[in-house]
């Protein structure tokens, strides 16, 4: 088993999780209460990498990182180093990609939770940024833990964005589904079959174990 | 602490108006004169916007006119852009549904808002709390494992917790099964004296209206109809939808004088009479009849043989045709109405002036204590 490309994709799915976990927490709270009239253009944003070929998503990112473009250029100006085929590079589209899996089962909770709580949260003085970790976050916290799921489940199977954008180098860009991959191309079928086996196991069992604790835990972890 | 305020400014002035996309508009139109415990109910049937007038006090709804002033302080001022959110306008509110946090304990939820204690204090002021609204011993449950009256004990504690200047009350009784209901009431109105706070409620209920309140705000189709002291609006009503809206014929002040074997005898204007006793009454009652239960008699009424218990002597003042119905108005030391057939009216010959009497079952007196 090709070990640095686990632990490469282990690494790369926790820094995805933490990091749309960081920027999932205001989206999802502005998804779920704002009464913007355009905000339909931002949940269709949101949920565009669910429906695009990795392909797509990695053909514009790619752009988007070069040389010649804006964000390239910022990025070698600050750490003198480019984004295409590098880990930085290849987090970045997997924040992307895993959007969807983190906003929205938490714009879905934080939605379902009662407004009458929140105003009386309000009435009782507490700010919202305040009620958001008091009442809101601790209420939907079987929404939190779907989207941490979801979101390293699915940024340690995803291929084609790291194809496109990370290309494939040992220890930098190589991740468990591209190892897979090239074993397969080389006819090399046994490494193959066991890294794949790991990796059925392991989804499995993630997945498992959260329907299982959303399904006995009834009582909500309180944050403070 | 209100030093500064004049003495002809009110406590609380309320003249704001929210409109809704819909065309919908609802005002909060009322005053409450002076600091201190008072009650003022707002009334009137559901979907006349009470709710909606409590939330633009409370501040969960944005006025787009006009102004409310608290004890000197501006909380909303459409015209300057001006409107405090709730978590600046120091008040206490009741949801209708409660509302209790389910993740937090009953402790927990009596000091959610107290975050400017240090924890000692906190600690302190819910223990007072739990002792206050005999909620002792119950403070480490959570909100689903209470009765629906503890459960609006805690949520009336919660929103008491920092001591507010106003306390808004949304239908505080209406989840609780009806004998809960009837003895809660006395209690809810003895509390809110204890505590001093002026009080807004709302509610849909007559009987719960006069019970706990001393001004009356009667609401209509998101309008403020009439407001007042609460016996002068049912006294007067100064239009016929009001009149409908407080529904019974008559309400009037009552002195209990004397209760012998559960009946009552009760001192209305310059008559008696007679009401069987439900209990838990101070000597201060509203009298409620119904126009359908006052039957007129000419002559003395029934006799010996009758199982009637008042008959007044009165005068007709005035009668009004409604249909198959005649509405009679008459002075029997107070004043009282009484619906008849058309008929029965035209058999007994009634006009105005006529020296009649009135008749009604002691049963047929409905009592509602007040203090």
């Amino acid at each position: 088993m090709d070990w640095e490309a686990i632990r490469l994709s282990l690494w790369l799915a926790s820094l995805t999780t933490a990091t749309l976990l960081v920027l999932g927490l205001p989206l999802a709270y502005w998804l779920a209460f704002s009464r913007r009239r355009w905000k339909f253009l931002v949940e269709a944003v949101v949920a565009m990498p669910l429906v695009l070929p990795p392909t797509v998503l990695g053909f514009y990112l790619l752009l988007a990182m070069g040389p010649r473009s804006p964000l390239g250029r910022a990025w070698e100006g600050l750490f003198g180093s480019t984004l295409p085929f590098s880990f930085e590079g290849l987090l970045i589209a997997s924040v992307l990609y895993s959007l969807p899996f983190m906003i929205q089962p938490l714009a879905a909770a934080f939605a379902a939770v009662d407004r009458g709580l929140i105003e009386a949260s309000w009435c009782l003085g507490q700010s919202r940024a305040r009620t958001f970790l008091r009442v809101i976050a601790p209420l939907s916290w079987a929404g939190i833990l779907t989207g941490l799921v979801l979101t390293f489940a699915h940024t340690l199977g995803e291929f084609g964005v790291v194809l496109m954008v990370g290309g494939n180098l040992p220890g930098r860009t190589r991740t468990v589904s591209i190892a897979i991959y090239d074993q397969v191309q080389a006819m090399d079928y046994a490494p193959a079959a066991r890294t794949a086996a790991l990796l059925l196991g392991v989804s499995f069992l993630v997945l498992a174990f959260t329907y299982a604790l959303r399904r006995r835990q009834r009582k909500p972890w309180t944050l403070i | 602490m209100d030093a500064h305020l004049t003495p002809a400014a009110p406590y609380l002035q309320a003249e704001a108006e929210r409109r809704f996309p819909s065309g919908a508009t609802v005002e909060a139109r009322f005053d409450i004169p002076e600091p201190g415990f008072s009650v003022t109910v707002l009334f009137g049937p559901s979907g006349s916007g009470k709710t909606t007038a409590l939330r633009l006090l409370a501040g969960l709804e944005r006025a787009d006119r006009g102004s409310i002033r608290v004890a000197g302080a501006v909380w909303s001022e459409a015209a300057r852009h001006l409107h405090r959110p709730p978590q600046a306008r120091d008040l206490g509110f009741l949801p209708q549904a409660y509302h209790l946090f389910p993740h937090l304990s009953v402790a927990a939820n009596l000091g959610y808002g107290l975050t400017a204690l240090s924890a000692p204090e906190r600690a302190a002021r819910v223990r007072e709390l739990l002792t206050l609204l005999d909620l002792e011993g119950l403070g480490d449950r959570q909100p689903g494992e209470l009765s629906g009256g503890q459960q609006q004990r805690v949520a009336l504690g919660r929103a008491l917790a920092r001591k507010p200047r106003l306390l808004l009350l949304d239908e505080p009784l209406s989840a609780l099964d009806r004998p809960s209901q009837l003895r809660l009431r006395k209690d809810l109105r003895e509390l809110l004296r204890t505590l001093g706070v002026p009080t807004v409620l709302v509610t849909h209920d007559r009987a719960e209206a006069l019970q706990l309140g001393d001004r009356l705000v009667v609401m209509d189709q998101g309008r403020v109809c009439q407001s007042g002291d609460i016996q002068q609006v049912f006294d007067r009503p100064t239009d016929p939808a009001v009149a409908r809206i407080l529904g019974v014929e008559t309400v009037v002040l009552g002195r209990i004088d004397a209760i012998i074997d559960g009946m009552a005898t009760i001192a209305v204007g310059s008559a008696q009479i007679h009401a069987a006793d439900p209990g838990g009454l101070d000597w201060q009652v509203f009298v409620c009849i119904r126009g359908e239960d006052v039957a007129v008699e000419r002559g003395s009424g029934p006799g010996a043989g009758s199982t009637v218990r008042n008959r007044l002597p009165a005068r007709i003042l005035a009668l009004h045709p409604e249909g198959s119905l005649v509405r009679i108005a008459l002075d029997a030391g107070f004043p009282l109405e009484s619906l008849v057939t058309r008929q029965a009216c035209a058999d007994l010959h009634l006009a105005e002036g006529d020296q009649v009497c009135a008749i009604l079952k002691a049963a047929a007196v409905h009592l509602i204590p007040h203090d």
